[in-house]
């Protein structure tokens, strides 16, 4: 890295299902007063606006940032709009990084929303592709038989995602954020709600969600003047394989392998599982924590779904694993991705309230998306990189 | 700042409706951007595309686009929803960050053929009290016309001349779509599409792609390339979206790009200015403070294609282009994006 990034600022929304009571701007702007507001400036010492969000389908309005400038405080500003699928929260903070790391520029806010409330995810999925299978299945559908395949190859019991969804939902009661707060939730609860892709159950889904996540970074040098604490980007990564070949391991796809392997040789890191004290995975079903664990390098393989049954990924365990509820209980698509290094930014600032995880000096934040193919990943620290 | 230079480039012939897929313009383009630039696929250190879903009314255009460049082993790679030229400036930030980082590829590529347009580009507006009104890319065009209009610095002439020109030009360029020598009197008698802009005023619509490769010093000497384009100045500034809250006969968004970027207009020889309509390579001439001598689109411009979301980057192809040829030592890439120049960017080149 040309510079050193830190995280100074982080905001959110208050995710549901409906925020009938603010447009796009607004919903933006709540997220984006936030983070401002927790690094103790303004729109005014900006210097360019990284936005991030999912196909422009999804709300129909093409290029949205476009209308969005004047909102964001971007007028006579750089603003920049990235477009990953799934992982768009993720790659958009890693765009955003990798401006100041240029040393072009001092700060830098990025945001990724999603407004589903005024938008038809299934809808905008669902289209009819001229030579290709039409894939009519939604997400789930998609990604079930990648569950089974998983299932079958590790010998997981089948009350593992069930596990998965009931921790995660358990995690979220302590985030004020998060979108679902089932207070009565259970394992017998998960288990009895029905099935809608086999295995995945209807409370084993991410919900559908609207809401943004802000984020304000900075060089090294203005960091270091700024009082609050900080997250120091270590590394962020990025892969991409194309969707469908013969022989290609979607389970556990090689991108997401690669991916993690570079990211933890540049942040320094030799070994994961003992130096990554939280990590914030994007599981929008709850099978894929111990997929994503496996391909993350953070267990053995095979043993993904043993660290999930010996409670070793929830407060106290070996790697709290989502511990802000994850995307299983706050779904707002294109910012998903950013809420996972959002979270992991203020795990590692002291700064996650409730549920943060005591001591937590390094995080993993991750996203992913398309048929399992793209792939975004950062390490944020308490301290500088050594 | 890190030297980097535009070492290859490669487009496709715009035209109104391409044969083509997305994605087999996209391999056709990427395939020849590579070869052209010597470099390994696999040695390319990252990858970044622009395009934008709602021209084909489907999500996920540029995931489908993977399939066209060879994505295995798995590619470090990211998209932009926007024009090529943004990703090109993604991808030589990304260079700058890094410098173990000193090869990219860009592309991008757009099809006009598969929509209205002019109807879909209404959806980049507010969308509660905008886009519901339905205001066509044109018609919000001609607002901008007839302020420069009744601003008075220019009449119908100067757009018509702008118009001849950049066909006349484009007459020597093999992958334009819309040239030809046409008089001042017909492009003035020509009929309206959104008064005050006639036919000749406006675009063609066009399908196509294109894909740039850049490169660090340290490659730039490794491949002996002999006229390397180098990036001295790179910069993109958006203003306010609404039409009432700017001055649409001035483009403050470039001025600040083109100062930023140093492009001081009366120095370079080339300029591709991404002007889709013939009004608006006035404003940018003025914003860019463009010297007499100047030679302004050598390609025919936008006028002569303008294949969406594409037609930006190509201004960066063809402005390279000049210095790889030694037909220019010092030359302007510029791209647009947005409602009536509402989002610009500049690049300078220079030569060795």
């Amino acid at each position: 890295m040309a510079e050193l990034c830190a995280v100074i600022g982080v905001g959110q929304t208050k995710h549901a299902a409906i925020r009938g009571d603010v447009s796009i701007p607004g919903l933006l702007r709540e997220a984006a007063f936030r983070a401002l507001e927790d690094a103790g400036i303004t729109f005014a010492d900006i210097d360019a606006v990284i936005l991030g969000t999912a196909p422009d389908q999804f709300e129909g309005i093409m290029m949205p940032e476009l209308f969005l400038a004047d909102a964001l405080g971007a007028v006579g500003k750089p603003i920049l709009r990235v477009h990953t699928a799934g992982s768009v929260g993720g790659s958009t903070a890693n765009v955003a990084a990798s401006y100041i790391e240029s040393g072009l520029y001092d700060r830098v806010l990025t945001l990724a929303f999603e407004k589903q409330s005024e938008s038809n995810a299934m809808w905008a999925l669902s289209p009819k592709y001229p030579f290709q299978p039409p894939i009519t299945s939604g997400a789930g559908g998609y990604f079930a038989p990648l569950i089974r395949a998983y299932m079958r190859a590790s010998g997981a019991p089948d009350h593992i995602g069930c596990k998965v969804a009931y921790k995660d939902r358990v995690h979220a009661l302590k985030n004020p954020y998060a979108h679902l707060h089932i207070e009565d939730i259970s394992i017998e609860k998960v288990k009895a709600s029905p099935m809608l892709w086999e295995p995945v159950r209807y409370l084993e889904s991410c919900p559908s969600s609207d809401g943004c996540a802000a984020l304000v970074l900075a060089r090294e040098e203005v960091a270091d003047r700024h009082s609050g604490p900080k997250a120091w980007v270590w590394a962020t990564e990025m892969r991409s394989e194309p969707m469908q070949f013969a022989g290609r391991n979607q389970v556990l796809p090689q991108a997401g392998s690669d991916c993690a392997k570079s990211l933890y040789k540049k942040a320094g890191i030799t070994n994961p599982q003992a130096e990554i004290d939280v990590a914030e995975i994007y599981v929008p079903f709850s099978w894929f924590e111990p997929m994503w664990l496996e391909n993350l390098h953070l267990c053995e393989p095979g043993e993904g779904w043993k660290l999930t049954d010996n409670d070793e990924t929830t407060f106290g365990g070996r790697l709290p694993v989502n511990p802000s509820g994850g995307v299983l209980s706050t779904n707002p698509i294109g910012a998903s991705g950013m809420i996972r290094y959002a979270e992991g930014a203020l795990q590692v600032r002291g700064m996650a309230g409730d549920r943060q995880v005591d001591g937590a000096k390094v995080a993993l934040g991750h996203a992913y998306g398309g048929g399992s193919q793209f792939f975004s990943m950062w390490i944020v620290g308490s301290d500088k990189p050594s | 700042m890190r030297d980097i230079a535009v070492i290859a480039s490669a487009q496709i012939p715009s035209e109104r409706r391409s044969d083509l897929s997305e994605i087999e313009m996209v391999q056709k383009v990427v395939t020849g951007a590579i070869e052209k630039s010597g470099i390994d696929r696999r040695a390319f250190d990252f990858w970044c595309s622009g395009s934008a879903d709602m021209l084909c009314g489907r999500p996920f255009s540029f995931v489908s686009a993977l399939d066209a460049i060879g994505a295995w082993p798995p590619i470090r790679e990211s998209h932009v929803e926007m024009d090529g030229a943004w990703a090109l400036y993604e991808a030589w930030l990304k260079l700058q960050s890094d410098p173990g980082l000193h090869c990219a590829i860009v592309y991008c590529f757009g099809q006009s053929s598969l929509g209205p347009v002019p109807d879909i580009l209404a959806t980049q507006l507010d969308p509660y009290y905008e886009t519901p009104l339905w205001p066509d890319s044109i018609s919000v065009a001609a607002i901008q016309a007839r302020a420069l209009l009744d601003g008075g610095r220019y009449t119908e002439r100067d757009f018509a001349e702008v118009a001849v020109e950049n066909r006349r030009r484009g007459k020597s360029n093999p992958n334009a779509q819309l040239t030809g020598d046409f008089s001042i009197e017909e492009a003035m008698s020509g009929p309206y599409i959104s008064s005050p802009l006639r036919k000749h005023y406006c675009p063609p619509l066009s399908d196509g792609a294109c894909a740039i490769v850049i490169a660090s010093r340290e490659k730039v000497d490794e491949l002996g390339f002999a006229a390397p384009a180098w990036i001295r100045g790179f910069d993109h500034r958006v203003e306010a979206q609404s039409l009432g809250v700017r001055d649409l006969t001035s483009s403050a968004s470039t001025q600040l790009a083109g100062r930023r970027a140093g492009a001081r207009g009366d120095s370079l020889d080339v300029a591709e200015l991404h002007a889709p309509f013939a009004h608006q390579e006035l404003i940018l001439r003025e914003a860019l403070e463009l010297g007499g001598s100047v030679s302004v689109n050598p390609s025919g411009g936008a006028l002569a294609a303008n294949p969406i979301m594409v037609a930006g980057l190509l201004r960066i192809c063809e402005a390279a282009g000049a210095i790889h040829r030694g037909e220019a030592k010092r030359a302007l890439g510029h791209a647009t994006s947005g409602p009536a120049l509402q989002q610009n960017l500049v690049c300078v080149m220079e030569a060795n």
